[in-house]
């Protein structure tokens, strides 16, 4: 177990109250197996409120289990709602740096 | 939860607000007090800016900004009202209309056309914003008190120069369709966004956590320079779902020691994060903090005593006058009155609406069906309690019907716009006047109208009302009238457009004719047959042919508009006085109350409303039949025709024979028929574009016994046997009239 390459996780398209429950149920399985989870958000066309916390939960509950979550590849979307909500320090993964939406 | 629902009330609402608008700037003028009505359009185009902005709708927020920005200096009284600006504020109306439009349609980009319209006007309105008032500005009674902003004074202040909104959103914001980030970058069009930090404390364990529900607060530093009511009206569609807090810049501390204590984080957490955001400099955390607890150790000693009011702390604190927080309170009072108003009112899908009436229509076939069962068991019990369900269900109907009455108001309403357009097009100086505008009709019927109605009042004012000099010989008023009423005559509603202009030349309308061949020379119509003229295709007497009418298209469209819906027009006109047209239409299109005939062996049904009376055919008129086709009922002349011949019904005339006498715009017939089966409650069903051409007939319905019955069209009927006893020689005329088309 200990030596399991970081899972992968994919999200494609948009990331939002209408896909938040079904996006729930596939992360959580994930959450439970893998100390390493790494979140592939390049295919993210549209991230909300719902989406946003998903991706928050999931970072907490990583922590607590001594894992780690990496966010990755965070598509122009992604980005400006990170940015505007001043949480890219929150996820602490690298990102390409924006100027400022406001 | 459906953001596409939200965005159709959305478009709804706008659209409504865009009429209010238009409303109040068609009043505005001839108001002393214009107060009302500045804030009336001002609320309208701040609201429709507000919505836009939560559905990032750019186009229009920039738009109705430069707009509003302008309305605010009338408001102020900076601005006065003139008829430039009322005409550029009714072009902003129409270009807010279209940019909705493309809302609805989808399509964000509107076409260059549009958008250089767009920017035409904001360039105008521009020009107003400039600071060079183009009259005198207007002494202060016209100006409406601005409101009072409630502002911290005293000491102790915090040296923060920004607002600071503390934000707990309640679990069901994203179900109801709205998200928290776009109210972030509508906020970001007030101001700048200085810092905002993400509080996720309210979100439960992984396994507990709903991902529709919402878990999340802000705490946001905002520089900016709206007023508080601005920012308020950031979170309007929220508040309710939502716990807010806005600190004004220089809040007291007071205003914190609150603010942390509302809030279920921990204190000193939530004080962190003040300091994070730069609202709060750690010293004046410490000073919170502290002030907090001596009020925690103070309450808790006095604890016995009774709950403060908010207010009252707040004016203990001195944070605020007691002449504001009366205004605050009144205001709020204000809201909740709008609010419970509002919510009388349920905005349904006309196509759940359909289909409850179609429903019931079943309803009504099944009943009568179970009523004529009822009948031919003969059990007393049974038929009183089919009488009792019969009668619930006549109620149903009723109530159901009414759900989709509409009051005409809205659709005269309409035409103060057309009236004022098209008198500044044609350089006549004229009037609307509405009356009957509680007067309600079928929904249906209200949307087909409005083309026709448009079409006839845009005539009378091209047409009927002459130019101011002809107006002066003729001794009438330099300002035309355009009149619009309505009212109900025995189950139908008359809707009149009537104007006090030149009226209808009834030789020129005559020669026309002829000209055209409509007509064939040394014809003496009657005067009604005349004015019909003008409803024919291609007929036009107007020597000029303007942009608005004239052409002779659209009359004939108007007449065969208002046949589709089972109604007609008449005409009263007088030469130099003036012209009436009276359009006539039946309330409701679906279900109606009904009188059963039988002829033969075939059923009818006569609308109930339209029967008069039931009378027994005499032996002595039964032998006159072949002589005359007129009854004496009570000493008047009735002309009948007889259902038998005019179906040619099989089967032996019987014995005894009823006359039904109706009426119809005022016109009285009598049909002969066979045996009277009493009412019936009818619903209608449209006939077949087969049966489209045939005369006498309205549509069909279904009796309880699963035959069909057919519907009378009895004003078609009534003005058949009128027509046909009249005078024997217009009869003649009419068979011309039929040839020489």
């Amino acid at each position: 177990m200990n030596d399991t390459p970081a899972c992968q996780f994919h999200v494609v398209g948009e990331m939002t109250i209408y896909t938040a429950a079904e996006t729930k149920a596939r992360l959580m399985p994930l959450l439970a197996q893998c100390p390493e989870l790494e979140i592939d958000l390049s295919q993210v066309s549209e991230l909300d409120s719902a989406g946003l916390q998903l991706l928050i939960l999931a970072k907490r509950e990583c922590a607590e289990r001594n894992g780690n979550l990496h966010l990755v590849g965070h598509s122009p979307a992604v980005l400006e709602v990170l940015d505007m909500c001043d949480m890219t320090p929150f996820f602490g993964d690298p990102v390409v740096i924006s100027s400022p939406t406001h | 939860m459906n953001m596409d629902q939200a965005l159709q009330t959305f478009i709804v609402e706008s659209r409504e607000l865009l009429q209010d608008m238009e409303d109040g700037l068609l009043r505005i003028e001839g108001e002393a007090d214009q107060s009302e009505s500045v804030n009336a359009i001002f609320r309208a185009a701040h609201t429709i800016k507000g919505s836009a902005g939560l559905f990032g709708l750019d186009d229009i927020v920039a738009f109705t900004h430069v707009l509003e920005s302008v309305l605010d200096k009338v408001r102020g009284g900076k601005l006065a009202v003139d008829p430039d600006l009322v005409a550029l504020f009714l072009l902003c109306g129409d270009h807010m209309a279209t940019l909705v439009n493309h809302v609805e349609r989808g399509s964000e980009a509107s076409s260059a056309d549009e958008q250089l319209a767009g920017s035409a006007l904001v360039e105008k309105l521009a020009r107003y914003l400039e600071g060079q008032p183009s009259a005198a500005p207007q002494q202060s009674a016209v100006a409406p008190p601005r409101e009072p902003t409630v502002e911290s004074s005293g000491g102790g202040l915090v040296d923060n120069d920004n607002w600071h909104i503390s934000l707990r959103f309640g679990r069901d914001v994203l179900r109801n369709g709205m998200d928290p980030l776009s109210f972030f970058r509508y906020l970001g069009t007030l101001g700048e966004i200085v810092r905002i930090t993400t509080i996720t404390d309210a979100m439960p364990s992984a396994a507990e956590m709903d991902a529709e529900s919402c878990y999340l607060g802000y705490e946001i530093n905002f520089k900016s320079a709206a007023d508080k009511a601005a920012i308020e009206g950031v979170f309007e569609f929220v508040r309710e779902d939502c716990n807010i807090h806005i600190l004004p810049p220089h809040s007291r501390v007071d205003d914190f020691v609150e603010l942390i204590r509302d809030f279920p984080e921990e204190d000193l957490r939530l004080g962190e994060i003040l300091v994070r955001c730069g609202t709060l400099t750690r010293n004046e955390l410490e000073m919170v903090l502290e002030i907090q607890s001596q009020e925690d150790a103070r309450a808790e000693k006095a604890s016995g005593e009774h709950q403060k009011h908010l207010g009252e702390i707040a004016v203990e604190h001195g944070m605020v006058q007691q002449e504001v927080v009366e205004a605050a309170l009144e205001k709020q009072k204000q809201v909740k009155d709008t609010k419970a108003k509002q919510q009388q009112l349920v905005r349904v899908d006309a196509e759940k609406l359909d289909q409850l009436i179609n429903l019931i229509g079943e309803l009504v076939i099944a009943g009568a069906g179970v009523n004529i069962l009822a009948q031919r068991s003969g059990q007393p019990a049974l038929l009183e309690s089919v009488s009792t369900l019969g009668r619930l269900v006549e109620e149903v109907r009723d109530s159901a019907l009414n759900l989709r009455m509409v009051q005409i108001g809205e659709t005269f309403n309409r035409f103060q716009r057309v009236v004022r357009d098209v008198s500044k097009d044609l350089g006549k100086d004229i009037a609307l006047i509405i009356s009957g505008a509680e007067t309600e009709l079928d929904k249906t019927v209200v949307e087909k109208i409005g083309d026709p109605l448009t079409h006839l009042v845009r005539n009378s004012m091209d047409h009927g009302i002459e130019n101011a000099e002809l107006r002066a010989q003729r001794g009438k008023p330099a300002r035309g009238t355009v009149r619009l009423n309505a009212y109900h005559e025995s189950g139908s509603i008359v809707i009149e457009v009537s104007d006090d202009g030149g009226g209808l030349n009834r030789e020129r309308i005559l020669a026309k004719a002829i000209e055209k061949g409509i007509v064939a020379p040394n014809h003496a119509l009657s005067e009604q047959e005349v004015f019909r003229l003008i409803f024919e295709a291609g007929f036009s007497t107007a020597e000029q042919v303007s942009n608005i009418s004239g052409r002779g298209v659209g009359m004939d469209v108007v007449r065969r508009n208002i046949e589709a819906l089972r109604g007609n027009i008449e005409i009263e006109s007088q030469y130099t006085v003036g012209t009436t047209i009276r359009i006539r239409l039946p309330l409701t299109l679906a279900i109606i109350d009904g009188f059963l005939v039988g002829v033969g062996r075939s059923s009818f049904v006569i609308p109930l409303d339209m029967v008069l009376e039931c009378v027994e055919m005499s032996e002595q008129d039964r032998q006159a039949l072949r002589e005359r086709n007129y009854v004496n009922l009570r000493n008047e002349v009735l002309p009948f025709i007889r259902l038998r011949d005019l179906f040619e019904a099989s089967g032996e005339t019987p014995r005894r024979e009823n006359i039904v006498v109706v009426q119809y715009a005022g016109q009285k017939a009598g049909l002969v028929v066979d045996g009277l089966l009493g009412e019936f409650q009818t619903v209608i069903k449209p006939l077949g574009s087969i049966f489209q051409h045939l005369k006498g007939i309205g549509g069909s319905t279904i009796l309880g016994s699963g035959e069909v019955a057919l519907i009378l069209d009895v004003p078609s009927l009534v003005q058949q046997v009128v027509a046909h006893e009249a005078q024997p020689v217009s009869r003649q005329r009419a068979n011309d009239l039929a040839l020489a088309q």
